[in-house]
């Protein structure tokens, strides 16, 4: 049991920190998970419930919600309204196809131009690092209004690239400084073994350079994957319906003219969270370092 | 298979650091050329050119009779082993190998062919299937030669191929990569700073010095007869003793002072460097190899006039030979060659220097393994002294024929 701590004091102490924060972390999310559960009335309910006490189960009905398909099976409330809601269905598709295409543009072009950036040495190789960074510190708010007539001129308003454009802009610094960092840990003989192998600088970043960056790849995807699932700025500026209106945006429209369905609110926020949980979990374990050992003396 | 000739290859880094100065060299179509010199003498940066992972700044590299310069490394046809193996971590010990192979498009069967005979050339056939971080040194050593065999090509470059590995495999594998480049005789450059392996394993040895050809030759030539300090020092194990001394010339012959003996040169020394004379009356540097000097009850005829007296300070006897150090009064002109030597010996120069002017000169001296002198007993050593070097000075060029006249 003792992993590493020179006495029990030093494990409670431990312990004691790391539930804090975990507790601190985690509190807005299960508050969020509470709202969600329980009905309006607890939901304003003074002073407030700390635990559950009125979870209303709806049996989902067959063929409303395209996920669960012909099962009739017991769902809170909210989340039933969140469900059969085609707007938000619309949002979600619509985000993971926004998510998902601004994680491929600057992954392909980030790697490039990280592989550039790591590899070539020329005079401007620093300015160009710091003017990469500085880009990603630039107030997205201060180009929105710009944006939006140019992208108007261009008929690119409420299109999934009204999106994806300013989120790659802003993604694209990240992706490419941290795949800079990655390229440059790599081993710079196993590229040299590669040329002297024949392999032109195509083959050589494809299939030496690329496969062993996976972990870094994946970390930097994930990230931007993460920024864009996220995004609500633009995209509430930019996008104007279900036609390319992601989840974040619809999320605030479970409201009428008089009330706001908090309840609906947070089932949809947390059905928007869940994936990326999921998405992480998952690629942790992907995310595995020591990849390139045995690549030289060890 | 082809010939590597460097004409005048200068290599130039950003702030005009010059690693490789107007580097010349021929290498002969099937030949085993080493590249020794401390580190920094621009020796891998010089096998970098040849391989074309760095630019050349000024002169011409050929391989066959073609200019290479602008020829990226991928079609210059070379194979090259790493200093660190740089085996790609993702794949197995035969992807490893057939990687060249299948960029250059080979047709399956020869693949799977040449990988299988290569691995069974090296002992690796049951670690195909394997990655390489589930290899020993000694293994991924050898999938490294592997990779290089198997392309077959015009020239193998190796940089430092052993320095990763321990004592006794590094011995193993110095003449397995000897066979191997006999059997396959493909002209190999070969870069290392052991001059152990430069002497066993090259045709010829090429001594580099902050990015200068110093001499090349075959390791005997370089033994024999080095043309400068650097490279007498440096070639040889333990290393060669120097001490400064006043040529006197009496009698028609030659006599030296090594501390307070009065030493005569033999005829052949004389006869073997006619420029020598010249040097009459004057300061000249000495060298004495460690196996030129014996124990003076076994060489107990001798004459009186080449032994020396010394206490033993330090008796290794080795089995095959014993090593006995000893300190001689005897000064040594610090050339800018001598304080590269100390640096190499990882001897910091000043300290070196003020040494050698209290007249604290460290010598080592391989004797014969049924000598019975005693640590810190005095004892008598003969020198053979027909084989004395001679080096000038003021230039550190070793003083042989007219040739090597620099006056």
């Amino acid at each position: 049991m003792n992993k590493g701590f020179k006495t029990p004091a030093h494990a409670i102490g431990f312990y004691t920190v790391v539930l804090i924060f975990a507790f601190l972390t985690l509190f807005p999310l299960l508050w969020v998970l509470k709202m969600s559960l329980v009905s309006d009335t607890e939901l304003f309910a003074s002073p407030p419930t700390f635990w559950p006490e009125s979870v209303t189960l709806k049996s989902l009905t067959a063929g409303k919600c395209p996920l669960v398909g012909g099962i009739k099976f017991p769902c809170p409330e909210n989340f039933q309204t969140v469900f059969i809601d085609p707007i938000f269905r619309a949002g979600l598709a619509n985000t993971l196809v926004i998510a998902g295409i601004t994680t491929i543009i600057c992954l392909t072009i980030g790697s490039m131009a990280a592989y550039a950036l790591a590899r070539i040495e020329f005079f401007a190789r620093r300015p160009v690092l710091s003017l990469v960074l500085a880009i990603s510190f630039f107030p997205a708010v201060a180009i929105i209004a710009p944006l939006f007539l140019q992208f108007q001129k261009a008929g690119l308003i409420n299109t999934y690239w009204a999106v994806i454009i300013p989120d790659v802009l802003f993604a694209l610094p990240l992706t490419v400084y941290l795949l800079v960092a990655y390229f440059r840990e790599l081993p710079e003989d196993l590229e040299d073994a590669a040329k002297v192998d024949g392999a032109n600088i195509w083959q050589a970043f494809f299939r030496v350079t690329v496969p062993l960056s996976i972990p870094g790849i994946v970390t930097t995807g994930l990230l931007t994957f993460i920024y864009a699932w996220n995004e609500f700025l633009f995209a509430n500026t930019l996008t104007l319906d279900q036609q390319a209106q992601p989840a974040t945006v619809v999320i605030p429209q479970f409201a009428t003219t008089y009330t706001t369905d908090y309840g609906a609110q947070a089932a949809a926020a947390l059905v928007l969270t869940l994936p990326l949980v999921i998405l992480v979990l998952f690629f942790q374990r992907k995310i595995v370092s020591g990849l390139t050992a045995g690549a030289t003396k060890g | 298979m082809a010939e590597i000739k460097l004409e005048r290859v200068t290599k130039r880094f950003a702030g005009d650091t010059v690693a490789v100065n107007e580097l010349d060299l021929d290498i002969e179509d099937g030949e085993f050329m080493v590249l020794v010199g401390p580190s920094g003498c621009g020796k891998t940066t010089a096998l970098r050119m040849i391989a074309g992972l760095e630019s050349v700044s000024e002169g011409e590299v050929r391989i066959g009779d073609k200019v290479v310069n602008d020829v990226p490394p991928k079609d210059r046809d070379i194979a090259m082993v790493f200093q660190n193996y740089a085996l790609y971590p993702h794949m197995t010990v035969y992807d490893n190998m057939a990687f060249g192979l299948k960029l250059a498009k080979t047709e399956k069967g020869e693949i799977d062919e040449r990988v299988q005979k290569a691995a069974q050339v090296l002992g690796l056939r049951e670690f195909l299937d394997r990655k390489p971080r589930a290899l020993s040194g000694g293994q991924r050593q050898r999938v490294a030669m592997g990779r290089a065999i198997v392309r077959e090509p015009q020239a193998f470059l190796m940089d430092e191929p052993l320095s990763n590995l321990d004592a006794k495999l590094r011995v193993q594998m110095r003449s397995e990569i000897g066979r191997i480049q006999h059997d396959l005789e493909v002209t190999t450059v070969y870069v290392t700073h052991d001059q152990v392996e430069a002497m066993t394993m090259g045709d010829r040895v090429c001594v580099m010095k902050k990015g200068e050809l110093q001499q090349v030759g075959t390791p005997t030539e370089l033994f024999e007869k080095p043309v400068s300090l650097f490279v007498a020092g440096f070639i040889g194990s333990p290393s060669m003793n120097f001490f400064s001394s006043k040529l006197e010339e009496s009698n028609g012959g030659y006599r030296l002072k090594l501390a307070d003996h009065d030493i005569a040169i033999g005829d052949k020394t004389l006869s073997e460097r006619p420029a020598l004379k010249q040097y009459a009356g004057k300061e000249v540097i000495v060298g004495i190899r460690p196996q030129d000097f014996e124990d003076a009850e076994i060489a107990s005829d001798a004459p009186k006039d080449a032994r020396i007296k010394a206490k033993m300070d330090l008796v290794e006897a080795i089995g095959t030979e014993t090593l006995v150090h000893f300190v001689v009064d005897a000064p040594v002109a610090m050339t800018d060659d001598m304080k590269e030597l100390a640096a190499d010996a990882g001897t910091d120069p000043q300290t070196f220097e003020e040494r050698s002017k209290e007249g604290r000169n460290e010598f080592v001296a391989t004797i014969d393994p049924r000598s019975k002198v005693k640590e810190r007993s005095e004892a008598e050593l003969v020198i053979d002294t027909n084989r004395f070097h001679f080096f000038d000075v003021e230039t550190s060029q070793g003083i042989h024929g007219e040739s090597n006249n620099h006056e």
